[in-house]
C-alpha cells in the first residue's frame, strides 16, 4: 500500500508520453493536463473548462480518450499517453500531416483552433477501430467536444474525408 | 481552477481501502473521477485524503454467478457498453449506457461511481431501481447486501457508512424474450437529461403483460418506480388506450420543479416518454411458446 503525505509533497510519477519515457516528481493534486503543459512543455493539449464538458484536453490512455482535466499526473503512472503532438511526423524522411491535419486543413476544420487537438484525438481513436464510419457516428464522437467557431459541419466533412484517405492506405 | 490540498492513497486491495477509511477521517473514494473529479477543480469538495480505488484488485468485470449478473463497482461504462453478457442479459442497461456522457468519459467512468453519486438524472442509479438490483458493501464488519431501492437517503447521498465500499452490483435479469425501452429528453446528446424513462415487460401466453417495471429518472431525488402505472398495464395487451392511460399516470406524479425547468415539463416529459418507450418495449418482447 502507498501513502503519501500532504504538504505539496512531491510523488514520481513515470509514464510514456508520445513513446518517449519521463519519470518526474509532480504534486500529488497536479491534473494531467497541467502536467502534460507546464512539465513536459507539451502545449498542444488545451485546458478549457477544466470540468470534463468542453473536450480541449482530451488524450489517449493507454490507447482510449480521456479527459485529462479529470485525471490527476499521479494516476497515469505507469501509463502510455498519446496527444496531439503525435499525430504529425515531421522527422527528415516522415510523411508530414496525420491524414485527419491534413484534412482538417484542406476542410477548414478550424477556425481559432483551441478545441482541435482534443478532436482530433477522439477521431484518431474513432479511425484506428473503424476506418469507414458513418457521419451520425462521428458526430457521436464529437458531442463529446464543443466548438464555438465551425458549426461542426466542416470537421464532419474533414473526419469523413479523413476516413477515406486512411482507407486508401494512409497512416492511421 | 485545481484542486485543493489533500493526501493521495493508491491501495492495490479491498482490505487497504477500508484500513484507510477507517483511519482517515475526512476521506473521499475516487472511481472514475467524471463526477469527483470536477467537483474537486470547482473545490465544492475539499477532502483531506483523497483514495484512489483504480489500482484496487478485483473490484471490475463482468460476470455471471447463480443466475444473475455481478458487475463489479469499478467496471468501466465502456466496457459495460460493449459487453456480450450485458446486451444478452440485461439488454436495457446495454440500452440505457449509451446515453451516460460522451464516449470520452464512458472510458473512465464507473458504474459505482455514477450509482454512489447518485445524480437525479443518472442513467445507471435508474437501471439500478428498474432491476431492483442489490448492491455488496464492504465494511468494517464484512460484507452486507442491500437492495438499490433503499440505497439513496436524500438528493445525492446514499446509505453508505462513511467507512464503507461499494464493491458489486448484482442484476438479476428478466426473463428471456422480455421487453425493454430506455430513452430520455436532454438538450444535447450526453447531457444531463431533464427527463429519462425506462420500461421492462414480461408477456404471458395470450400475449398479456405478466410483470412490468417503469422508471422515471430526473423528477425526484432518486430514480422513481411509477407502480400505479405499472398495476394500471398487469393484464393488458397494452393497446394505445392502455399506454394513455399509464403515461397518465406517470404524468400525476409530484416532480422537481426549478427555475428552468418547472415541475409542469417534467410531468409532461414524463408522459412524452411513456408513450415512446412502450411500444418499443412491446415490439421487443415475445410471447412464450405453448
Amino acid at each position: 500500500m502507498t501513502t503519501f503525505n500532504s504538504d505539496e509533497k512531491k510523488l514520481t510519477v513515470r509514464l510514456t508520453v508520445n513513446g518517449d519515457e519521463h519519470s518526474c516528481d509532480v504534486s500529488q493534486r497536479k491534473l494531467l493536463v497541467d502536467f502534460l503543459r507546464e512539465d513536459l512543455l507539451l502545449t498542444g493539449t488545451h485546458s478549457g473548462c477544466e470540468h470534463g464538458v468542453c473536450g480541449a484536453c482530451t488524450i489517449l490512455l493507454d490507447g482510449e480518450t480521456a479527459r485529462s482535466c479529470l485525471m490527476l499526473a499521479v494516476q497515469a503512472e505507469g501509463a502510455s499517453i498519446e496527444t496531439v503532438e503525435s499525430l504529425a511526423n515531421d522527422q527528415a524522411g516522415g510523411d508530414g500531416l496525420h491524414p485527419l491535419q491534413q484534412a482538417f486543413w484542406d476542410r477548414h476544420g478550424l477556425q481559432c483552433g483551441f478545441c482541435t487537438p482534443g478532436i482530433l484525438m477522439s477521431l484518431a481513436e474513432l479511425l484506428r477501430t473503424d476506418m469507414d464510419p458513418t457521419e451520425e457516428e462521428i458526430r457521436l464522437v464529437l458531442s463529446g467536444h464543443l466548438c464555438r467557431c465551425t458549426g461542426y459541419q466542416n470537421i464532419v466533412a474533414a473526419a469523413l474525408d479523413a476516413a477515406a484517405s486512411i482507407r486508401n492506405g494512409g497512416r492511421r | 481552477m485545481k484542486p485543493d490540498r489533500f493526501t493521495y492513497h493508491a491501495p492495490k486491495t479491498i482490505d487497504e481501502v477500508i484500513i484507510l477509511l477507517n483511519g482517515c477521517p475526512d476521506s473521499k473514494l475516487l472511481a472514475g473521477g467524471q463526477s469527483l473529479m470536477p467537483m474537486l477543480n470547482m473545490r465544492i469538495v475539499t477532502p483531506a485524503n483523497l483514495i484512489d480505488l483504480n489500482r484496487v484488485r478485483g473490484l471490475d468485470g463482468i460476470h455471471e454467478r447463480n443466475g444473475e449478473v455481478v458487475i463489479g463497482a469499478m467496471t468501466r461504462q465502456r466496457d459495460i457498453e460493449f459487453s456480450a453478457t450485458v446486451h444478452e442479459r440485461l439488454p436495457l442497461l446495454a440500452e440505457a449506457i449509451t446515453w451516460t456522457g460522451h464516449r470520452q468519459t464512458r472510458n473512465r467512468g464507473t458504474i459505482g461511481g455514477s450509482l454512489c453519486h447518485l445524480d437525479p438524472s443518472a442513467e445507471q442509479p435508474g437501471i439500478a431501481v428498474a432491476m431492483e438490483a442489490q448492491l455488496e458493501i464492504v465494511g468494517p464488519n464484512g460484507l452486507r447486501s442491500i437492495p438499490m431501492l433503499e440505497f439513496g437517503s436524500a438528493l445525492m447521498t446514499t446509505v453508505l457508512l462513511p467507512n464503507e465500499l461499494l464493491t458489486a452490483i448484482r442484476f438479476k435479469p428478466w426473463a428471456p424474450g422480455h421487453g425493454w425501452a430506455f430513452t430520455e429528453f436532454a438538450r444535447r446528446h450526453g447531457d444531463f437529461a431533464i427527463v429519462s424513462a425506462s420500461a421492462l415487460l414480461e408477456l404471458d401466453k395470450e400475449g398479456c403483460v405478466s410483470r412490468v417495471a417503469l422508471t422515471l429518472g430526473g423528477v425526484a431525488a432518486m430514480p422513481l418506480r411509477i407502480s400505479v402505472a405499472e398495476e394500471r398495464l398487469l393484464g393488458t395487451k397494452l393497446g394505445p388506450a392502455d399506454i394513455e392511460a399509464a403515461a397518465v399516470l406517470c404524468q400525476n406524479i409530484d416532480a422537481l420543479d426549478d427555475p428552468q425547468i418547472p415541475k409542469w415539463y417534467r410531468q409532461q416529459l414524463a408522459k412524452a416518454l411513456m408513450c415512446r418507450i412502450l411500444p418499443t418495449a412491446l415490439s421487443r418482447a415475445q410471447v412464450p411458446n405453448q
